[in-house]
């Protein structure tokens, strides 16, 4: 079974370099290796039986006749420890608390720009800058009540933070579902195992959500706003909605009067008091962002600033998830908090900064280069797996909008195992918890623990073949 | 925790789903009885009869000079035309697809089943095959799904939008169907048409066998009238229909807000009263009228229900 599953410099999840199991893989080593390929196969064809029946596909674009994918599944599943866990709760709660204060200088006394820690110019230059916020109060303090904040680990197994997600992040039903398949497939092995539930998920959604409620009313009404149908995260917001138990609108369903949000329902129009909104800044509201968007609601971005309703996340958390202000977050911690980062940034390189801008340019054969804006491993060059003709064309790029670029070391991320045609090998993984922050910071037990199905394959994002698997966070 | 009520949105787009299903089977049926007694006829008899099925189904396609196969494409397959079988299918699948997470995966599963079914199905292949088997298939197909229906959704309000809409267009295609059987057609009087005729009508609302056990197999029009459009009983007639149409408005107007709700009760009950106390010596003399009356008391329901339920003005709900 394990007869290709070869080490490399990268950290296995599974083996210390000698080869031998990590203690709190032993058990799951010793089950594996116990079963035939075929009764894994039995149990893979199991998995993704249950996620065609129950219907978590994403639709594949192009396609009118309803052809669904699901997304790849993993039967392994991958085990983070109770003291690892301690240190990622400890760091992301420290993270998030420095972000969220970030954002609220920003858009108000803006004292960070002054004391010159981060430039005031790369913070208007950013996209996601929203001007319209400055001033505006919002529901406890809270701006970024839900954040997926991508986790990876370097050679020496300790754990980086590779990109906060702060504006929409999306997953976490799928973290989710793969414990619910996961429980079904291996029952005896989860059994053996003392792993911490992450069920209570979207309770606590619901009680964040409750938190910003402008008026804090004993039955607020709150509703998840989606795209609708076509986009490829509805399963995930249909999910959420029947999780919490909570209506599931789209743009049309609601109107604003008066600077008061209501939603249309057959027993007449009903008020709404918080929305999850799975929609972007930008086409939230046509009257105060793009004009041309049909998924928004006109008149929503007045009714938020004048307090009568909440909004999860808040509108402009982007500028504080720009891969360029990434750069500063230690930096960020320190002059908030005055306290060292719990969680180390990946080094990064600014070609805004014209001495990082050089060493970019001239390395950009070993370097990934990123642009600030993008996500889902899009806009991306990945210097050691790079043509000459890419190299060149990302150089054109950087010289012409240096403000958009920049660029990290090739980080040789860890790798756990995955059951792949009919044997377990090692394949590259990044790991994406989830925070929510409403009266405090809760984060389930767990995360999404994303998978490089390609061998050697350092991009983990489903948008590029990627697969996910569960992850068990353990009790001491 | 009180009960959220239904968004206007979904209530639409279950309200259509069933309409457009509705639809598609009536005209698969329609279409079935139609190819099969046109097997015995004369050409001008069955130039005269292809203008009464296209009236009865509101086409305006016309029927002189058009092969058969011309016009049965264009009633099944042309989705340029939205009243087509293939049209219907697909408008009820988007309204079902919008409303996916509201209804069950089971029928998300049939009505999926069925738009592809209808894909993966040529003209020419059902037209040189058994065009009967194709018909049946679509029929059954929105029979399933009716049963699913009424099998794995919660009997809530949902589901109520979903019978109001599916009774509101039988008894509206009905009507249509009985009045170009009644109601004379180049000056043809309705006491010209034949035994065969009337069977054709009752064999079109799948009614043959159940008019036979209440009237034996002597046909009358009369008999044939008072069947389709008073019977109590028979699921395909109008007054059936009625009935139901106001049993699902005033199911929709308990969890909806009762004086919005108010006239598409006070719609309901009049049009079901028109049935219930109709006398068929009278409505004889006068079939043409009676239905129009008939489509028109539908179309208020129609009207009021969504006035009170799904595009009421801002303005008006938040006085």
């Amino acid at each position: 079974m394990f007869i290709s599953y070869d080490i490399d410099s990268a950290y296995d999840e599974m083996f210390t370099a000698s080869g031998q199991p990590r203690p709190q893989y032993a058990p799951l080593y010793e089950r594996l290796t116990s079963l035939s390929a075929e009764e894994l196969y039995r149990r893979q064809r199991a998995a993704d039986a249950a996620f065609l029946n129950q219907g978590i596909t994403f639709a594949v674009y192009g396609h009118g006749d309803g052809t669904e994918k699901i997304f790849p599944y993993d039967l392994i599943p991958r085990i983070i420890t109770a003291a690892e866990w301690s240190v990622i709760e400890r760091g992301l709660t420290q993270r998030i608390v420095a972000l969220n204060m970030f954002l609220r200088d920003v858009y108000h006394e803006g004292r960070i720009l002054a004391d010159g820690v981060v430039p005031r110019d790369l913070i208007y230059s950013c996209r996601h800058y929203r001007r319209e916020m400055r001033g505006v109060h919002v529901p406890r303090d809270v701006y970024i009540a839900i954040v997926g904040t991508d986790l990876v680990r370097d050679v020496d197994g300790r754990f980086l933070v590779l990109e906060d997600n702060l504006r929409v992040p999306s997953g976490v039903s799928y973290m989710l579902v793969n414990r619910q398949v996961m429980k079904r497939t291996f029952p005896t092995l989860f059994d053996r195992y003392n792993v911490r539930p992450t069920d209570h998920y979207g309770q606590a959604l619901l009680e964040t959500l409750r938190a910003l409620d402008p008026f804090q009313r004993p039955d607020p009404t709150i509703v998840l706003l989606t795209p609708g149908v076509y986009n490829s995260a509805y399963f995930e917001h249909t999910f959420l909605a029947r999780q919490m138990g909570v209506q599931l609108v789209e743009g049309r369903d609601l109107l604003v009067h008066d600077n008061q949000v209501y939603m249309r329902t057959t027993a007449g129009l009903q008020r709404v008091d918080v929305i999850y909104r799975r929609i972007d800044d930008d086409f939230i509201d046509p009257l105060a962002f793009r004009p041309d968007s049909a998924l928004g609601v006109a008149g929503l971005f007045n009714a938020y600033r004048a307090g009568n309703v909440g909004l999860a996340n808040a509108i402009g958390t982007g500028v504080a998830d720009d891969k360029a202000i990434y750069a500063f977050v230690p930096r960020i911690i320190r002059y908030y908090l005055g306290e060292d980062p719990i969680l180390p940034n990946v080094e990064t390189y600014l070609a805004y900064d014209e001495t990082d801008r050089r060493y970019i340019l001239d390395n950009l054969d070993t370097l990934v280069v990123k642009a600030v804006g993008e996500s889902g491993g899009y806009g991306m060059l990945i210097g050691p797996h790079s043509t000459r003709e890419q190299r060149e064309e990302f150089r054109q790029r950087i010289l012409a909008e240096p403000r958009n670029y920049i660029a990290q070391p090739t980080v040789m991320i860890s790798r756990a195992a995955c059951f792949v045609d009919g044997r377990v090998e090692p394949r590259h993984v990044d790991l994406r918890p989830y925070i929510l922050y409403g009266e405090g910071i809760v984060i389930v037990p767990g995360g999404l623990t994303r998978v490089a199905l390609r061998r050697g394959s350092l991009v983990v994002n489903s948008s590029q073949g990627g697969g996910s698997k569960d992850t068990w966070v353990l009790n001491d | 925790m009180t009960k959220t009520p239904m968004l206007s949105r979904v209530a639409d787009s279950l309200f259509w789903m069933a309409r457009y299903l509705e639809r598609a089977e009536h005209t698969a049926r329609l279409l079935d009885v139609h190819l099969h007694s046109a097997l015995d006829l004369t050409p001008a008899a069955a130039g005269r009869r292809w203008r009464r099925l296209l009236t009865a189904l509101h086409s305006p396609l016309a029927a002189e000079n058009v092969a058969p196969y011309a016009i049965a494409q264009a009633l099944i397959f042309d989705i340029t035309n939205s009243d087509s079988i293939t049209a219907c299918i697909t408008a009820a699948r988007e309204n079902a697809r919008q409303v996916r997470e509201r209804i069950s995966s089971e029928m998300w599963e049939q009505v999926n089943r069925l738009y592809l079914y209808l894909r993966t199905t040529s003209m020419e292949e059902m037209w040189s095959g058994e065009p009967h088997l194709f018909f049946r298939n679509v029929k059954e197909g929105v029979h399933l799904f009716q049963g699913i229906t009424d099998a794995t959704l919660s009997h809530d309000e949902g589901w109520w939008f979903i019978q109001i809409g599916r009774y509101l267009e039988r008894a509206m295609a009905t009507a249509a169907l009985i009045d170009v059987h009644f109601c004379t057609l180049d000056s043809q009087d309705a006491t010209t048409l034949d035994y065969f005729e009337w069977v054709g009508l009752l064999k079109s609302c799948t009614a043959f066998e159940a008019y036979c056990k209440v009237y034996t197999a002597s046909v009358h029009p009369e008999d044939v009238a008072e069947f389709l459009l008073l019977n109590a009983e028979f699921p395909r007639s109008i007054r059936f229909a009625a009935d139901m149409i106001q049993e699902a408005a005033q199911a929709i107007s308990r969890s909806s807000v009762p004086h919005a709700t108010a006239r598409v009760e006070r719609f309901a009950g009049r049009l079901r009263a028109a049935l219930d106390y109709g006398q068929v010596d009278e409505i004889m003399m006068d079939m043409h009228t009676y239905l129009m009356t008939i489509r028109r008391m539908c179309a208020q329901v129609h009207d009021a229900l969504y006035q009170a339920c799904i595009s009421y003005s801002a303005d008006e709900a938040l006085r």
